[in-house]
């Protein structure tokens, strides 16, 4: 249970309006799982079938509160126009003009590393904030995260790009900060 | 080699790289990602600071649930099993 608790929370926290309120639809989650009131017919990984019974009660739940946007709606985060670098970075010709650094492995196996990814997670925009949640930290493939929200394989994937930009940003100040 | 993709630019290069990784792209623009991947350390960089925090994402261990929520939910057990 605690293996997935966060990411069932981030998930939950997609459509309804408080932490309180999402760890209460996590709860019904486990609830109807363990109840056996969800019966496990196998036509998905365990996982992804987990994911999408959270999500329908997190979107009946955020219904009540009649505050739930869909995902599909939540595709417009307004930052449309950013792009995955900032431009002063380039040359005018498109070349690096501050170009990126390699990795370091001690730096990447730091337990800092980590702190600094969960935390540039936990910042992003909801929906960016569950598809990268899903794809990367809980290894779902593109098919079963779009299946778990509901969305089309090309507003995933715009989604996930968004994600992994700004987490890779985050990642590349801690790299820098020695 | 196909000379009828043009050579992309580094800024090009950042803004594809998550198709790239996703396996969408047709196989000429892969071609030429490829091409310009082999001839520049940069974006190699870039390429290899984004399969990192890829990697570091999937080592993010669950944080701790709060109390009143594990109460609950241990709560909600016992009611189950008299």
């Amino acid at each position: 249970m605690d293996a997935y608790g966060p990411s069932l929370l981030r998930v939950a926290r997609l459509y309804v309006s408080s932490r309180a309120i999402a760890e209460e639809v996590v709860q019904e989650t486990w609830l109807a799982v363990l109840t056996g009131i969800e019966r496990f017919e196998g036509r998905s990984s365990l996982k992804t079938w987990l994911f999408r019974i959270l999500t329908n009660k997190a979107k009946t739940r955020g219904q009540r509160e009649r505050r739930t946007v869909p995902v599909s709606a939540l595709a417009a985060d307004g930052d449309e126009d950013q792009t995955a670098v900032d431009i002063d970075r380039f040359a005018r010709g498109g070349e690096w003009s501050l170009p990126p650094r390699g990795v370091p492995e001690e730096r990447l196996l730091a337990g800092e590393a980590r702190e600094t990814v969960e935390t540039a997670i936990a910042a992003l925009p909801p929906n960016q904030c569950a598809v990268i949640t899903l794809r990367d930290v809980e290894g779902l493939s593109a098919e079963e995260a779009c299946n778990v929200l509901g969305i089309s394989e090309t507003n995933q994937r715009v989604l996930l790009h968004r994600a992994r930009a700004k987490v890779r940003a985050a990642f590349e100040e801690y790299l820098g900060a020695t | 080699m196909s000379t009828t993709v043009r050579d992309l630019a580094c800024q090009e290069i950042v803004e594809l790289v998550t198709d790239y990784l996703e396996g969408a792209m047709d196989a000429r623009l892969r071609a030429a990602f490829e091409a310009h991947l082999a001839g520049c350390p940069h974006c190699t960089h870039y390429l290899e600071q984004i399969e990192a925090t890829i990697r570091i994402a999937g080592r993010i261990e669950p944080e701790d649930l709060s109390l009143d929520f594990r109460a609950g939910l241990v709560e909600a057990f016992r009611s189950l099993r008299p």
